[in-house]
């Protein structure tokens, strides 16, 4: 089932948790809402199920306004952050739940309600421990018990409150995998959320990345790390450096590099910043052609099939480069060395009109 | 010291303090609990037998101990379960909700800690006695309050009413609202999630506050003593009863019925202690997250 989300504004006193949300989650698409703490992630995930109400806005399920509709009727399955397994009750019992409410026009019979669980429970891989209490369960057996909950009410979508947020690395990863793989079978609408951007990359058809309540851009994991929209999303997808400075004319000075940008040709100068990925830095010994800017070596740590280096440019800027171990090896730069950088790609943004160049 | 550290449970060494110092302060709270503990209820019981079984056992059965007791029970019979109702009504309002006046409900809730229960049992006077303004309408329609059973159940109610609430709200509170969502999420109704979900997480909190709520009921004096008018075979509770007794000089008798009270509370202690036995071990109130190795494997689990 699609899910549309239209103007949706929440608020909490004074603070604007989510301000004036618009997207569109396609029919089967796993979509992941990514952001800092305090992006109004959750939020809007909250008003999405139900559990929140919107100031303003609307949501719609498969076209139809469902913004007023109870919580219970609007057919969500939601896995909460910390699980929130009923503690008194077994695991096969949390899984049955949802079935045990309903009214007895549609309530299944006790064996049906039995097979129907131990059949999700294989699903998650816990039909084993259908006797176990939450609390004698670890983490990554809780969260899928969760999951099984969830799907038990067959829900018509999916969401997802930072389902590996309170699991350790390992566990994280292959859960990541094992509901990548659950999606891709079932094919249910599902919307996560995460601050991990990595994850958000690896699991999701779609991410929304959100910040400060607001949408700064939505699309595919490809088009979010090769084409990030705002200065926001460069940043929060990985380590970059960043080089202020004013475009005029059709030129960008942004620090020590001065480069061509002819999506700004008016006389009328505006600051700007430019930003540049640390693998995408070329370091030489010489400055060749040109195009780039010398820097001294502070530091160098091997961290796998690359090397990472720290320079300092004029007037203490602090560079990070990453370069392939092997062109490491052939180069040998000495601490203290100045070394040639040249950026392969810069992505330059305007600063706000408003105000000056960012700190 | 491995075996020294491994006998008992397991005191760190850096926190045992010598043994004089141990057996001291073992002896001083022995001591202390013997005085003011032990010794009077050996007196109410020694005290009580002091004639014999026998004027024992006709003091307990006097009709006018035996209507205390009827009554006594029966205030308390009314009064818990309508703690009970109100306590877990309220508890479930304010642990799990957030609406205008909740902290002063909650304030609201301590009063009959705060105020002394003779003053308590001024109030019912003051409200339903024959002067109060309600008091000419009460007599027209031949309801007797003050000075009768109801105004001793009432003032109970009073001076009980914050027990229940008062042992559920942090329970609740600490129980968060994220499992009434999940059962709301799941299709459940109001009711429904109270009685599947918010009350199996708190039933040994309830338990204990009942309990308790129960022991203040019976034992209540001074609320009660205010409203009662002292009718003997009528308005009188066990507490009272004693009262009169002793008042008279018939202390036998009066311990006698006396420890009778403390037989009520010390059968309310022992359940005291099975519920917190029980607690202790259920599941319920475990913590949620129990230092646990971490499983491994999503994959290969089996």
């Amino acid at each position: 089932m699609s899910i549309e989300v239209r103007g949706v504004t929440k608020r909490f006193g004074d603070f604007v948790a989510v301000n004036d949300v618009s997207l569109v989650v396609p029919s089967g698409e796993l979509v992941a809402l990514l952001g800092p703490s305090g992006s109004g992630k959750t939020s809007l995930l909250r008003i999405i199920a139900g559990l929140e109400r919107a100031d303003a806005g609307q949501v719609l399920f498969e076209g139809e306004d469902a913004t007023g509709r109870d919580v219970r009727r609007r057919g969500v399955g939601f896995v909460f952050q910390h699980y929130a397994l009923f503690r008194h009750m077994s695991v096969f019992e949390n899984v049955a739940f949802g079935l045990r409410v309903r009214p007895r026009a549609t309530r299944p019979s006790a064996t049906e309600i039995r097979e129907k669980v131990m059949g999700l429970l294989k699903l998650v891989q816990l039909d084993w421990l259908s006797d176990r209490l939450p609390s004698q369960l670890s983490g990554g057996q809780r969260q899928r018990v969760a999951l099984a909950r969830a799907l038990a009410v067959e829900p018509r979508m999916l969401l997802l409150d930072e389902p590996f947020g309170s699991l350790d690395a390992k566990v994280r990863q292959e859960l990541r995998r094992w509901l990548r793989r659950l999606h891709d079978e079932i094919r249910l609408t599902s919307v996560f959320v995460t601050h991990d951007q990595e994850e958000a990359l690896e699991v999701a058809d779609r991410v929304v990345v959100m910040n400060q309540g607001r949408v700064e851009q939505i699309g595919s994991p490809e088009e979010i790390f090769e084409r990030p929209a705002t200065p926001f999303v460069i940043r929060f997808m990985g380590n970059v450096n960043v080089f202020h400075g004013r475009v005029q004319s059709g030129k960008a000075h942004l620090g020590p590099l001065a480069l061509d940008y002819p999506e700004h040709p008016h006389a009328e100068g505006r600051s700007a910043a430019g930003f540049t990925r640390p693998y995408d830095l070329d370091v030489e010994r010489d400055a060749g052609a040109g195009g780039g800017f010398w820097a001294t070596l502070r530091h160098a740590t091997p961290a796998g099939a690359v090397v990472r280096l720290e320079l300092e440019g004029e007037e203490g800027a602090v560079l990070q480069v990453e370069i392939p171990r092997d062109r490491h090896e052939a180069l040998r730069p000495e601490l203290g060395e100045r070394l040639y950088l040249r950026p392969r790609q810069v992505r330059v943004f305007l600063d706000p009109p408003e105000a000056g160049p960012r700190a | 010291m491995a075996a020294t550290a491994r006998s008992r449970r397991a005191t760190p060494r850096a926190l045992a303090e010598p043994l004089a110092v141990r057996l001291g302060l073992t002896a001083l709270a022995l001591a202390f609990l013997g005085l003011f503990l032990v010794v009077p209820l050996a007196a109410v019981f020694s005290e009580a037998l002091a004639k014999g079984v026998r004027a024992y056992l006709d003091a307990v059965h006097e009709p006018m101990a035996l209507s205390a007791l009827k009554l006594t029970l029966l205030t308390a019979g009314i009064a818990v379960p309508l703690n009970l109702v109100f306590g877990l009504a309220a508890a479930w309002c304010i642990a799990k909700f957030d609406f205008p006046g909740r902290s002063a409900l909650t304030t609201l809730i301590d009063l009959p800690f705060a105020v002394s229960p003779v003053i308590s049992g001024m109030i019912f006077i003051l409200l339903f006695g024959r002067t109060s303004p309600l008091g000419p309408w009460l007599q027209d329609h031949g309801l007797q309050v003050v000075f009768a059973v109801p105004g001793l159940v009432l003032a109970t109610v009073f001076v009980t009413f914050p027990f229940v609430a008062r042992e559920l709200i942090p329970v609740m509170e600490a129980a968060g609202t994220e499992e009434e969502e999940a059962a709301r999420v799941l299709g459940a109704g109001g009711w429904q999630t109270f009685r599947r979900v918010t009350l199996p997480s708190v039933k040994w909190g309830v338990l204990y506050g009942v309990i308790l709520c129960n022991a203040r009921a019976m034992g209540e004096f001074g609320a009660v003593s205010v409203v009662s008018g002292h009718i003997r075979g009528k308005t009188n509770t066990l507490p009272l009863h004693v009262e009169i007794l002793y008042n008279e000089y018939q202390f036998q008798a009066a311990f006698a019925v006396a420890s009778l009270l403390t037989f009520l509370a010390l059968v309310t202690l022992v359940a005291k202690s099975v519920v917190e036995w029980r607690a202790g071990r259920s599941p319920a109130s475990l913590p949620p997250e129990p230092a646990e190795a971490g499983e491994g494997g999503t994959g290969g689990a089996r």
